[in-house]
C-alpha cells in the first residue's frame, strides 16, 4: 500500500490541510508544495496505469464488502490529472491574490484537493457520498471566505443547494443499498434490474447530482455563487468542482444502471443539454458583470457534456462522442479557469465587475486580455485548441448518428460563446485608458500559462485519449449489448 | 524530419516568431521591432523563393502532424500554395515597411505589429494547408488575429466594424465547420488532391455533396465578399490603411477566394463539380458580385469606401475564372489572385497616402492632389488603369484570359459581364483622376504634413511606387519565365493533365 499513489493522493492533501490549519502562517507555501506532490503523484499513477491498466487497490488488506478500495481505470487519471493541473495553478495563483500568506484559502482549498482527490478513486457508492458530502461544505467556506454580503448570502444558497442534492442522492444510495445490500459499483452493476425501487434510486440519485452539476434547469444557483466568491475559487468552482458530481453522474449512468434505462433517459439529458446551451447562452449574452457572463459560459459547457448521453447510446458514435466529451471536460476545466483568473485580474486593477467600466482594461493589463482572448478560443471551439477537439468530435458523432439537430446546437453554442466572450473583450480593447496598477506576477502569468496550455493540448489529443482509454471506462454495459 | 519538410516549418516561423517576440517588445523600443520585423520578411522572402524554385522542378513538399488518430495536421506547398504564400510574401514585406512609416508615433505599436505578424503566419497557413482541416484551422486563425487590428484604433466606429467584422466571419466559420466535418464523415480524410478527392463519391452522395458545397461556398464567401455576405468589408475601412492594404490585397479577402479555389480544384475536382452542377451556380454568384460591386463602388464619395466596393467586385474575378471550368478562365482568375493584389494594394498604399500626408479622405477633396504628389498620384494612377483593364498593365492580362475562357467554355456572357464591369469601372476610377491631374486645387489641404524630403515619408512612398512597377511588370513582362501568369500556366496544365 505504501508503494501505491492512490493512498498518497488522498492522503497528502489531507495531512497538508491538516498542517496548514495548524501552521496558518505558512498556509500558501504548504499549499503550493502540496499542489506540486500531487502533481508528481498524478504523474506517478499514470505511469502504473501505462503499464499495467486498471489498478484496484485495498487498503488494510481487505477487499470489497468489508473495506475500502481505490480503484482507477482511464477516467480516473484524466479526472486526477485535471484537478492537478487546476491545483498547482491555482495554488500559483492564490498566493498574489491573498495578500495574507495565512488565509483561510489554504486549508480549506486544500481539504477540497483531498476530497475531490478522493472521489474520483473510490468504487464505492457511499463513500462518493461522504466525498461529495466534504467537497459541498469546503466550497461553501471557500465562496464565504471574502465576508461580504453578497458572498454570504450565495453561499448560503450554495450550502442549501448542495445539501438538498446530497440528499437526494443518499436517498437513492440507501435504496440501491437496501435492495442488493452492497455500495460497490461492479457489484451493483451485475445485480441492478428494472425494479421499481431501482428506478426510484435512479431518478433520485440523478436529480440529486443534476442539482450540483447545474444542468439547466437546476442551474439557478450557480451564477450568483461562481461569481460572488474570490477568483481563484470561481475558477476551482466552475473548472473543478462541478465536474465532480458530473463525474459521480456519468459512472452511475454507464456503469451501474441497467442499458434499457440509459436509452430511455439519454434523449431527455440531451435535450436538457442543448437547453442548457441555448439558455445559458442567451443569460450571458444579457449579464452587465463580468464574473456573470463566465458563470453562464459555465451553464453552457455543462450543457455540452449532457450530449454524450443521446450520442453514446448510438453503438457507431459512442466512442467518438465520449471522447469529444473527455476532451470537452478538460477544455472547459482548463479555459474556464484560466478565464476566471484573468477576470479576476481585470476586476482587480479596474476596481469593479461591470461590463461598461472595463474601458481600457486590455491595455492596462494586455497579458490578461490575451489570456481571457486565448481561454475564449477554446471555449468557443476555435481551432487550434483542446475545445476544438473536443468540439470536432462531437460534431462528428451526431452527423454520424444522423442527428444532425445536435449539430445546430453545438453551433449555435460555439456563436454565442463568440459573442458573450467578445462582449468582454471588446470594451476591454477599447480607448481610452487611464488605468495604471499594477497586479502581481504570479496573477499575471498563472492565466496565460493556463489559457496557452488550453491550445497547446489541442495538439496532444492522441497521447492523452489514450491514458483516457486505459480500461475502457464509460461504456453503457446492456445498451450495446441489450439494446435493440 | 528531413530539411524539406522543415523548410515548410521555417517558413510559418518566419511569421510567427516574430510576432511572439513582438508582443513583449517595450512600446519605445522602436528601432529593435523594426529589425525583427524587417528580418522576418526577409527570411520569408528568401525561404519562399527557395521552395518555389523547387515546386518549378515539380517536386512536392509535405509534412504531417497527427492531430487525432483519424485527423491530421498536413502542410503540404504546391503549385498553388505557392502562388499564394509568394503573394503574401512580397507584400507583407512592403505593407510592413509602410506600416512601419505609417504608424510612427501613435500608440499600441506592439501589440498592432504582433497582430500583424499573426495575421500574415496565419494567411501562409491557410495557403499551406494540405487538406481541408488543417485549412480550417488556419482560417479560423486567421479571422481571430485580424480582429484586433481592424479595431486597432479602438474608436466606437472601429469598435462596431469590428463587431459586424467578426459576426460575419464567425458565422461563417460555424457554417465552415460543420460542412467540413459532414464532408470529413462522408469522404474520409480530405487530403487535398489534385483533380479532385471524391471519386465515386459523387454517384453515391449527389444531393449530400451539393449541400456541402453550398455550405462550404456561404461560409468562405463571407471572407471572399461575395454578395450577399460582403456587408462586413466595406465597414472595415475603418482600420489603419497598412491594415485595409493587407486584408484586401494579401490576407482575408485572399484567403476565402483561395480556398473557394481550393474546394472546387482540389476537393471536388474539375469534372465532378461539373456533373454535380455547382460550378454555374457558383459563376452566376460571381457574376452577380461583380457588377453590384461595381455599381455600389460607384455611388461612395469617401475613397477607401470606393476602394472596398471595388475590392468586393474585383475578388469576384478570381472566382468567376474558377467557377468557369475551362483551363484558359483558370489561367485568367488565379492570374488574378496575384493581379488584384499588386494592384489593390498600390490603391490603398495611395490612399494611406493622402490622407496621412494631405489629411484627404474623400474623393471630392482630391481636386489637385497630383501636383501636389505627383509620384503617389501616379501610382495610383497605374492601379487605377489597371484595375480597368487598359493594356499593357497586370488587370489586362487576367481580363483577356477570362473573356478569352469564357469563349472557349462556351460561356459568352461571361464577356458582356466582363465589358460591363470595365466600363463601371473606368466610371469610378476615371473621375478620380481627373479630379487628382486636371482639376485646380480648390482649398488648402485638411491636415498637411510636410517637413518630408519628398512629397510624403519615404516609407509611405516607397511601397506603391513598387507595386506600382510590378503592376507593369506582370503586364509588359508576362510571358517571362517568372512572371505570374507563367507560375499559373503551370498550375493550369498540372490541374487538367489528363489523368
Amino acid at each position: 500500500m505504501m508503494a501505491s499513489p492512490e493512498a498518497w493522493l488522498v492522503l497528502c492533501p489531507l495531512a497538508a490541510a491538516a498542517l496548514a490549519f495548524l501552521w496558518r502562517s505558512r498556509g500558501a507555501f504548504i499549499g503550493i508544495v502540496s499542489a506540486l506532490i500531487n502533481g508528481a503523484l498524478v504523474a506517478w499513477l499514470i505511469a502504473l496505469m501505462r503499464t499495467e491498466g486498471v489498478r484496484r487497490i485495498e487498503i488494510g488488506g481487505w477487499s470489497a464488502p468489508l473495506g475500502i478500495e481505490f480503484y482507477a481505470d482511464g477516467l480516473s487519471p484524466w479526472m486526477l490529472m485535471l484537478a492537478a493541473i487546476l491545483g498547482v495553478a491555482t495554488a500559483v495563483y492564490a498566493r498574489g491574490y491573498f495578500k495574507d500568506p495565512g488565509s483561510w484559502f489554504w486549508p480549506i482549498w486544500l481539504m477540497l484537493a483531498a476530497a475531490i482527490n478522493a472521489l474520483f478513486l473510490t468504487r464505492d457508492i457511499f463513500n462518493a457520498y461522504v466525498c461529495l458530502e466534504l467537497l459541498g461544505l469546503s466550497s461553501v467556506a471557500l465562496i464565504a471566505l471574502s465576508g461580504n454580503p453578497d458572498a454570504l448570502a450565495a453561499a448560503l444558497r450554495y450550502f442549501f443547494v448542495s445539501m438538498l442534492g446530497s440528499l437526494f442522492y443518499l436517498l437513492g444510495v440507501s435504496l440501491l443499498y437496501s435492495a442488493h445490500a452492497t455500495v460497490d459499483i461492479d457489484r451493483l452493476r451485475s445485480l441492478v434490474s428494472e425494479t421499481p425501487a431501482t428506478l426510484a434510486a435512479a431518478a433520485f440519485m440523478t436529480v440529486g447530482l443534476l442539482l450540483k452539476t447545474a444542468l439547466f434547469p437546476l442551474h439557478f444557483w450557480l451564477p450568483p455563487a461562481h461569481a460572488n466568491a474570490p477568483a481563484p475559487v470561481s475558477a476551482l468552482l466552475s473548472g473543478l468542482v462541478v465536474k465532480a458530481s458530473l463525474y459521480l453522474l456519468l459512472r452511475l449512468w454507464f456503469e451501474v444502471f441497467p442499458g434499457a434505462i440509459f436509452a430511455s433517459v439519454a434523449p431527455l439529458f440531451g435535450l436538457l443539454g442543448a437547453a442548457a446551451v441555448v439558455w445559458g447562452g442567451i443569460q450571458a449574452l444579457l449579464q452587465e458583470r463580468v464574473k456573470l457572463v463566465v458563470a453562464y459560459s459555465t451553464v453552457v459547457q455543462v450543457g455540452y457534456f449532457f450530449l454524450l448521453f443521446p450520442l453514446a447510446a448510438h453503438p457507431l458514435t459512442a466512442e467518438l462522442a465520449r471522447q469529444g466529451v473527455i476532451y470537452l471536460l478538460l477544455a472547459h476545466a482548463i479555459a474556464k479557469s484560466a478565464a476566471f483568473m484573468a477576470a479576476g485580474n481585470f476586476i482587480r486593477v479596474v476596481g469593479s465587475d461591470r461590463l461598461e467600466d472595463m474601458k481600457g482594461a486590455g491595455t492596462a493589463l494586455p497579458v490578461s486580455m490575451f489570456s481571457l482572448g486565448l481561454a475564449g478560443i477554446s471555449l468557443m471551439g476555435l481551432p487550434p485548441s483542446a475545445g476544438f477537439i473536443g468540439k470536432w468530435k462531437l460534431f462528428s458523432a451526431s452527423l454520424t448518428a444522423g442527428q444532425w439537430w445536435w449539430t445546430v446546437v453545438l453551433a449555435a453554442g460555439g456563436l454565442l460563446s463568440a459573442a458573450y466572450f467578445f462582449r468582454i473583450l471588446s470594451p476591454a480593447l477599447a480607448e481610452p485608458s487611464r488605468l495604471g496598477a499594477k497586479i502581481p506576477r504570479t496573477m499575471k502569468w498563472t492565466p496565460m500559462a493556463l489559457a496557452l496550455a488550453g491550445v497547446l493540448l489541442g495538439f496532444l489529443a492522441p497521447q492523452l485519449l489514450e491514458i483516457f482509454e486505459i480500461g475502457a471506462p464509460l461504456r453503457p454495459a446492456a445498451a450495446m449489448e441489450g439494446g435493440p | 524530419m528531413n530539411l524539406q519538410e522543415s523548410y515548410l516549418y521555417f517558413i510559418l516561423l518566419a511569421s510567427l516568431l516574430p510576432a511572439v517576440i513582438i508582443f513583449f517588445i517595450p512600446e519605445q523600443r522602436h528601432r529593435l521591432r523594426v529589425f525583427v520585423n524587417m528580418a522576418g520578411t526577409t527570411i520569408k522572402l528568401v525561404l519562399v523563393f527557395v521552395l518555389m524554385a523547387g515546386v518549378r522542378q515539380g517536386k512536392v513538399y509535405e509534412s504531417r502532424i497527427t492531430l487525432l488518430p483519424d485527423m491530421d495536421l498536413v502542410l503540404h506547398a504546391d503549385a498553388l500554395s505557392l502562388l499564394f504564400i509568394g503573394l503574401s510574401a512580397v507584400l507583407w514585406f512592403l505593407t510592413t515597411l509602410y506600416a512601419i512609416g505609417y504608424l510612427e508615433n501613435s500608440p499600441h505599436r506592439s501589440r498592432f505589429f504582433g497582430f500583424f505578424s499573426l495575421c500574415v503566419s496565419s494567411t501562409v497557413g491557410v495557403a499551406l494547408s494540405g487538406n481541408l482541416v488543417t485549412f480550417v484551422i488556419f482560417y479560423e486563425a486567421l479571422t481571430l488575429s485580424t480582429y484586433p487590428l481592424v479595431v486597432h484604433r479602438g474608436t466606437p466606429e472601429a469598435m462596431k466594424a469590428g463587431a459586424t467584422y467578426l459576426a460575419y466571419t464567425l458565422g461563417g466559420g460555424a457554417v465552415l465547420l460543420v460542412a467540413v466535418v459532414w464532408l470529413r464523415i462522408l469522404a474520409g480524410p480530405l487530403d487535398f488532391q489534385t483533380g479532385g478527392m471524391l471519386g465515386d463519391l459523387v454517384q453515391t452522395y449527389p444531393l449530400e455533396l451539393r449541400c456541402i458545397f453550398v455550405l462550404l461556398i456561404g461560409a468562405l464567401g463571407v471572407k471572399a465578399a461575395l454578395v450577399p455576405l460582403h456587408g462586413w468589408l466595406p465597414k472595415a475601412m475603418v482600420a489603419p490603411a497598412p491594415v485595409s492594404a493587407l486584408l484586401h490585397a494579401v490576407a482575408v479577402v485572399k484567403a476565402g477566394a483561395f480556398g473557394i479555389v481550393r474546394v472546387l480544384y482540389d476537393v471536388y475536382g474539375v469534372d465532378p463539380a461539373a456533373q454535380l452542377g455547382v460550378s454555374t451556380g457558383l459563376a452566376v454568384l460571381a457574376a452577380v458580385t461583380i457588377l453590384w460591386g461595381s455599381l455600389r463602388a460607384l455611388a461612395q464619395d469617401e475613397l477607401k469606401k470606393r476602394l472596398a466596393y471595388s475590392t468586393v467586385s474585383q475578388v469576384s474575378y478570381i472566382i468567376l475564372g474558377a467557377a468557369i471550368l475551362g483551363p484558359v478562365a483558370t489561367i485568367g482568375g488565379l492570374v488574378h489572385l496575384v493581379h488584384q493584389g499588386l494592384m489593390k494594394i498600390t490603391l490603398f498604399f495611395c490612399a494611406g497616402n493622402y490622407a496621412e500626408t494631405l489629411g484627404v479622405h474623400h474623393i471630392h477633396g482630391m481636386d489637385g492632389a497630383g501636383r501636389r504628389m505627383p509620384l503617389t498620384t501616379g501610382a495610383f494612377t497605374l492601379g487605377a488603369l489597371g484595375m480597368i483593364g487598359v493594356p499593357p498593365l497586370a488587370g489586362f492580362v487576367s481580363k483577356w484570359y477570362l473573356g478569352i475562357g469564357g469563349l472557349r467554355a462556351g460561356q459568352e456572357w461571361v464577356v458582356a459581364v466582363l465589358v460591363a464591369s470595365s466600363v463601371l469601372n473606368a466610371c469610378y476610377f476615371l473621375p478620380i483622376l481627373y479630379r487628382a491631374w486636371f482639376r485646380e486645387q480648390a482649398a488648402a489641404w485638411p491636415e498637411e504634413h510636410a517637413g518630408s524630403r519628398f512629397e510624403a515619408h519615404w516609407m509611405l512612398l516607397t511601397p506603391p511606387l513598387v507595386t506600382a512597377a510590378l503592376c507593369i511588370a506582370a503586364g509588359v513582362c508576362a510571358g517571362s519565365d517568372w512572371s505570374p501568369l507563367e507560375w499559373v500556366k503551370m498550375i493550369t496544365e498540372r490541374e487538367y493533365a489528363p489523368r
